[in-house]
């Protein structure tokens, strides 16, 4: 049993947090940009759908079946040629979002997807009557109509990301849940383990009130 | 305005199985009529009215919209005529996320109208449906015939040639559909748009609209005024939607009894005001007991079914029931003998 140094520890807590905040914050970000595109993309191409396309939508629904379905630790790794390119290197807390990522948009493309088919359907027949074009329907009926879902959504992609993040230490990404790994189970350290879990388990308390929140604020 | 030249719609059910919804079906509405398509639910009443707007494509024969056929428009010619065709739908159908007026402006927006155009439009709208305290309420806050109010604002918005009517007042109480049906005459009147709305309810065909075609499996089984295929129906659907309506129960210790004939005396427009009954008592030897009767206005006229017990000596009986057949609309006895 190893002596635990807690300034050590300290020195070590804190960049492993500030790494969690950032693989997690990165990958939420794409999934914003991205998620939600293909999540729109993949409901109005489904069948009764205002742009019903038989062909993208069976693409776009494998893509993320695949991606949904590997699990991370392979993917990780499966991604490692792919990590190089984009970031130039295939370690630390920028590789590891990079699937980190790919998983967020995947995850957020399926959530927005089932906040999109919660749309009052009468409301988009009603759009259509009108003669509006899909884009506008997605615009001003769809996306407004899901917003709150999709606020919701994020609270539940960003716990989901936090504790991705912790098979982060594979690519040496750091972070709280590698800290608890490392020095809590590889080396014994039961109080270290007990402080980073207990840390990970207020960063979800955190984040999971404050999209409660968001989420209800939305609510209009 | 409206033609369906042989129109057929199928598609297949949740279980793969193809439905014909909607059977070979022709007829012509009008320029400025308010024309009602009754039914029981699943006749193809909601199929047919949206062929009008191609949300449902024909998959037989056409259905011509102000001379073109509409079948074969898409994209952008498809949006243009769907700007001049107005929808209204049972559950309102408002967007949630916008207010009132936003949802009214939607629709201009959606047609392309300018700015400046939608900013003074709005406004007349909303007060043409008296709605202009609520403009920056969202539907939530609303209730069913003011929702139903925005829905008919963002219908008219763009001054669509025709006003769809999907069951639009079946959601709604007694009162409130009767006040969306005068708002819905006073548009067909102040602006000549033609009306076609789809209802299960009698009670708003007959208030209504002037003509009116009925729908059973698909096809269209009887058209014609309204107040003809009320009081005259031919087909047997038609009459049993109507009795619903017209049969007036009475207990069965009065109907059972062959003796004392039970009347039924249906009378109209014409001979609503002749004082037929108390002629019967004047020139022959009976009694007559009223026990039942109402008079129904169908398109403003009025139309009216009486049951009285005749009692008297045979000869005298059928000397007033001949009286009756030949001074009334149409007599019938319910309890005959056997």
């Amino acid at each position: 049993m190893n002596e635990t140094n807690y300034s050590e520890l300290l020195d070590n807590l804190l960049p492993a947090f500030g790494e969690t905040l950032e693989m997690c914050g990165l990958a939420i970000l794409l999934a914003i940009l991205l998620g939600v595109p293909l999540g729109v993309l993949s409901y109005i191409t489904s069948e009764h759908s205002i742009c019903k396309n038989r062909v993208v939508n069976l693409v776009v629904s494998f893509i993320l079946n695949v991606v949904m379905s590997t699990p991370f630790v392979i993917l990780l790794v499966l991604l490692l040629p792919f990590t190089r390119l984009v970031v130039g290197t295939s370690i630390g807390p920028e590789a590891a979002s990079v699937p980190l990522g790919i998983v967020a948009i995947a995850f957020y493309a399926r959530l927005v997807e089932g906040n999109l088919h919660a749309v009052d359907k009468g409301v988009i027949e009603a759009s259509v009557a009108m003669g509006a074009t899909w884009f506008r329907i997605v615009t001003n009926v769809l996306l407004p109509g899901a917003f709150s879902g999709m606020i919701r959504g994020l609270t539940v992609l960003a716990v989901t990301l936090v504790g991705y993040s912790a098979m982060a230490g594979i690519v040496g990404g750091g972070g709280v849940g590698d800290l608890a790994i490392r020095f809590g189970y590889y080396r014994y350290q039961t109080d270290v383990m007990i402080i980073t879990v207990l840390l990970l388990i207020g960063l979800v308390q955190v984040i999971q009130t404050l999209g409660e929140k968001a989420s209800v604020k939305a609510q209009k | 305005m409206i033609k369906f030249d042989n129109v057929s719609v199928s598609f297949p059910d949740k279980k793969g199985q193809i439905v014909d919804a909607v059977k070979n079906v022709s007829f012509e509405i009008g320029k400025g009529e308010i024309f009602g398509i009754v039914g029981a639910s699943g006749a193809g009443k909601s199929t047919l009215l949206r062929t009008v707007n191609q949300l449902q494509r024909t998959t037989g024969g056409r259905t011509i919209v102000d001379g073109s056929d509409i079948g074969r428009l898409s994209g952008p010619e498809l949006a243009s005529l769907r700007h001049s065709i107005g929808m209204i739908f049972q559950q309102f159908n408002l967007v949630s996320t916008k207010t009132v007026a936003q949802n009214v402006a939607f629709a201009m927006e959606i047609a392309g109208r300018s700015r400046e155009k939608i900013k003074q439009r709005v406004p007349e709208l909303l007060e043409l449906v008296g709605l202009t305290e609520r403009a920056e309420v969202y539907p939530n806050t609303l209730s069913g015939g003011q929702k139903q109010r925005v829905g008919i604002a963002r219908a008219v918005a763009n001054n669509p040639k025709i006003l769809l009517c999907d069951e639009a007042t079946s959601a709604l109480d007694p009162e409130t559909t009767n006040d969306v049906l005068q708002l819905l005459k006073e548009i067909n009147r102040k602006f000549g748009i033609t009306i076609v709305l789809i209802t299960h309810e009698l009670d708003v065909v007959k208030k209504i609209c002037q003509r009116v075609a009925v729908m059973d499996k698909g096809e269209v089984v009887e058209i014609g005024e309204v107040f003809d295929v009320f009081t005259k129906p031919q087909h047997e659907f038609t009459k049993a939607l109507l009795s619903h309506t017209f049969d007036l129960d009475l207990p069965e210790r009065l109907t059972s009894d062959p003796s004392k004939p039970l009347v039924k005396i249906i009378y109209n427009g014409d001979k609503a005001e002749d004082s037929i009954v108390s002629n019967v008592v004047k020139h022959y030897a009976v009694d007559v007991n009223i026990l039942h009767g109402k008079i129904e206005y169908i398109s403003d006229k009025p139309f009216g079914i009486l049951i009285v017990q005749l009692i008297g000596a045979q000869e005298e009986l059928d000397k007033s029931l001949d009286y009756l057949r030949k001074n009334t609309y149409r007599t019938e006895v319910i309890n005959e003998r056997n």
